[in-house]
């Protein structure tokens, strides 16, 4: 898994590639986490992220927790197959996919 | 063909590799692959986590193609604590976010995507089958 940050005054593109699974969640959190101070508007990018398992979820909850008392949030460019985790647990009601 | 691992986390990028290259010989669709992907990294890492305590030890996984029904049968087996990870409730998945936890969720996941998942005890082993259509 690759991440990689651009940023433009308050507004954070992270761009995800690869698997988001248990040994890669830690350090997606902590690259995100680390970079959203003063952050207030965060768009991840998956068109390139091959699979999201719950660690990944995990992640992305900590993620809108943090963005829902400071700005906002969202994901975009998701493949068929990332979108339907997201629906088939319920979390497509409270993430923003666009 | 079977591969055994240590059981921690990181060995999943070995297990996946080695899954996935007998799934491209069998031909299996993209959306598929991708389902049993988190399938296994779901169960290897519950295993990793729970199946020895605060230790590590093996796992083995085992791929076999089951040409009558296009479909893959992968077990995974371990020689730790007797746990059947299928014995408990599925998640709320109607709740918000504030009341949202995530434990139970990787299990609903692997339940909701793979046609069979099945758990036994069996000969002093924690064996865990999913099959799934290619």
């Amino acid at each position: 898994m690759d991440v990689e940050l651009t940023r433009d005054s308050g507004s954070l593109l992270a761009t995800v590639s690869g698997r988001i699974n248990t040994a890669t969640a830690p350090d997606l959190e902590s690259q995100l986490l680390s970079a959203l101070g003063g952050t207030t508007d965060l768009t991840i990018d998956m068109k390139d992220v091959l699979y999201i398992s719950s660690a990944g979820l995990r992640v992305i909850l900590t993620v809108q927790k943090v963005m829902s008392r400071q700005g906002s949030f969202k994901l975009r460019n998701l493949r068929p197959e990332v979108f339907e985790v997201f629906e088939m647990t319920g979390f497509s009601q409270f993430i923003t996919i666009e | 063909m079977h591969l055994t691992v240590e059981t921690k986390v990181a060995n999943i990028e070995v297990v996946t590799e080695f899954v996935n290259k007998r799934l491209e010989e069998m031909g299996c669709s993209r959306r598929a692959k991708a389902q049993i992907d988190i399938a296994l990294d779901e169960l290897f890492s519950n295993i990793c986590h729970y199946a020895y305590g605060d230790k590590s030890g093996q796992a083995t996984i085992r791929v076999e193609e089951v040409p009558e029904q296009n479909a893959v049968s992968i077990t995974l087996e371990d020689d730790g604590i007797p746990f059947d990870p299928l014995a408990h409730n599925d998640p709320d998945i109607s709740l918000g976010i504030h009341e949202r936890e995530i434990g139970g969720l990787g299990i609903f996941i692997v339940k909701n995507t793979m046609n069979d998942v099945r758990y036994e005890y069996r000969d002093g082993l924690n064996v865990l089958t999913v099959t799934k259509t290619l």
